[in-house]
């Protein structure tokens, strides 16, 4: 009897071969993916990508929030994956997108970084260590508990303590900085966050809110982040009102809802 | 209810139940949109062919002097209904046509990915 051909035991199933095909560009040794949400901005994203390779060996995903401004070929260039949505879905909606790539691919860890300069990448692989550890099941990034780097305004300070505030009574834990984005999330959070469990419009403190009653571990490490250039923040211009008020709904709506089940509980 | 009041609210619900078997069976309107609107013009149909005195009843029952000021409110929840379901469905089409942009992204991704030519420590080969 012949012996049987050794097979790959990951090309068994049709997502394994999924996984092969989206394997990382770095080879199989990644078990980070650093996921950069991005919507026309080609100009800055180039030194952020090239900042970023210089503090983390992870692999790269921009993802094109319906861009018209080349910044897919921008990413490309610094040797970044780049999956493009076919018209603009919002930021939310990007990371969703980025999570469902993560997923299929097998990464371990997913830190997701601004595309606009704001988180300063040193901390990449800080924020991973804690979740590949085991330590947490997602860490977050603080820029109020380092002491150092740039503190936003104090009008827009007033809305992160309200939800921080907030934030922290639902959670029982002390959050300080509810709207960031700079986050490493464990492939058990991320896998959970491919259903519409996840908040796509504007997932800030309503999506700690929803990982503390999924019954995750979620913790803040010190970060140091800097201002948005050119002010063209998620959270910025004319919309905080709007963004306070959507916010508080989003929060509430959270609460009145049964915690979605996880799919390994 | 003077007549030419009743005659031009009978036609006008006929017009409206005319009009949507119309787009429905031109394929302009889908069946499961139009259910709603042919129920608001039944409705319409029904109240414009009541009898004056059960209209004035209804609308002391319900407080208001003038059976219009009735029609007109019935009228207005009837729109707010049909508003609702209509945010309802948008919300879902909104989901569905994210996942549609993103399931469009991946597999662009994963096309890409499998018709680029193999590194050297690329995948194996299936089979």
């Amino acid at each position: 009897m012949a012996p049987e051909p050794m097979t790959d035991p990951r090309s068994a199933s049709p997502t394994a071969a999924a996984a092969t095909a989206l394997r990382p560009i770095l080879g199989p040794a990644g078990r980070g993916l650093v996921l950069v949400p991005a919507f026309d901005e080609a100009e800055r994203l180039g030194s952020v990508l090239s900042e970023l390779a210089r503090h983390s060996a992870f692999d790269v995903l921009v993802v094109d929030d319906g861009s018209s401004d080349g910044t897919c070929e921008v990413a490309r260039r610094h040797g970044a994956r780049c999956l493009r949505h076919p018209f603009n879905l919002g930021y939310g909606a990007a990371l969703q997108t980025g999570y469902k790539y993560a997923a299929r691919a097998g990464y371990e860890v997913v830190v997701q970084l601004d595309a606009d300069g704001q988180h300063d990448p040193r901390f990449v692989p800080v924020l991973a260590e804690r979740v590949l550890s085991g330590a947490v099941d997602a860490c977050v990034g603080s820029r109020f508990l380092l002491g150092e780097g740039y503190i936003p305004p104090r009008l827009r300070r007033a809305g992160m303590i309200l939800f921080g505030y907030i934030a922290s009574v639902v959670t029982g834990r002390r959050i300080t900085d509810p709207t960031s984005g700079y986050q490493a999330l464990s492939r058990r959070v991320f896998e959970y966050f491919q259903s519409d469990v996840f908040p796509t419009d504007y997932p800030d403190a309503d999506m700690l809110i929803l990982l503390h009653r999924a019954g995750f571990r979620v913790e803040e490490r010190p970060v140091a982040m800097r201002p948005a250039p050119g002010g063209r923040s998620m959270h910025s211009g004319l919309r905080p009102l709007f963004y306070v008020f959507k916010m508080l709904l989003s929060i509430l709506v959270t609460l009145l809802r049964e915690p979605p089940p996880r799919a390994d509980a | 209810m003077p007549l030419s009041q009743r005659a031009l609210v009978v036609g006008f619900a006929f017009a409206l139940t005319l009009v949507i078997f119309e787009l429905v069976r031109k394929r302009r309107l889908r069946e499961e949109y139009s259910w709603l609107w042919l129920l608001f013009g039944a409705g319409v149909l029904c109240v414009s062919f009541l009898p004056f005195s059960w209209m004035k009843a209804i609308a002391r029952a319900l407080g208001s002097e003038t059976p219009t000021a009735v029609i007109y409110f019935v009228g207005f929840i009837a729109l707010i209904l049909i508003c609702l379901q209509f945010s309802v469905r948008l919300s879902r089409i909104t989901e569905q046509i994210k996942n549609l942009g993103q399931q469009l992204a991946l597999l662009e991704a994963e096309r890409d990915a499998s018709s680029a030519p193999p590194d050297e420590d690329g995948p194996e080969p299936q089979g």
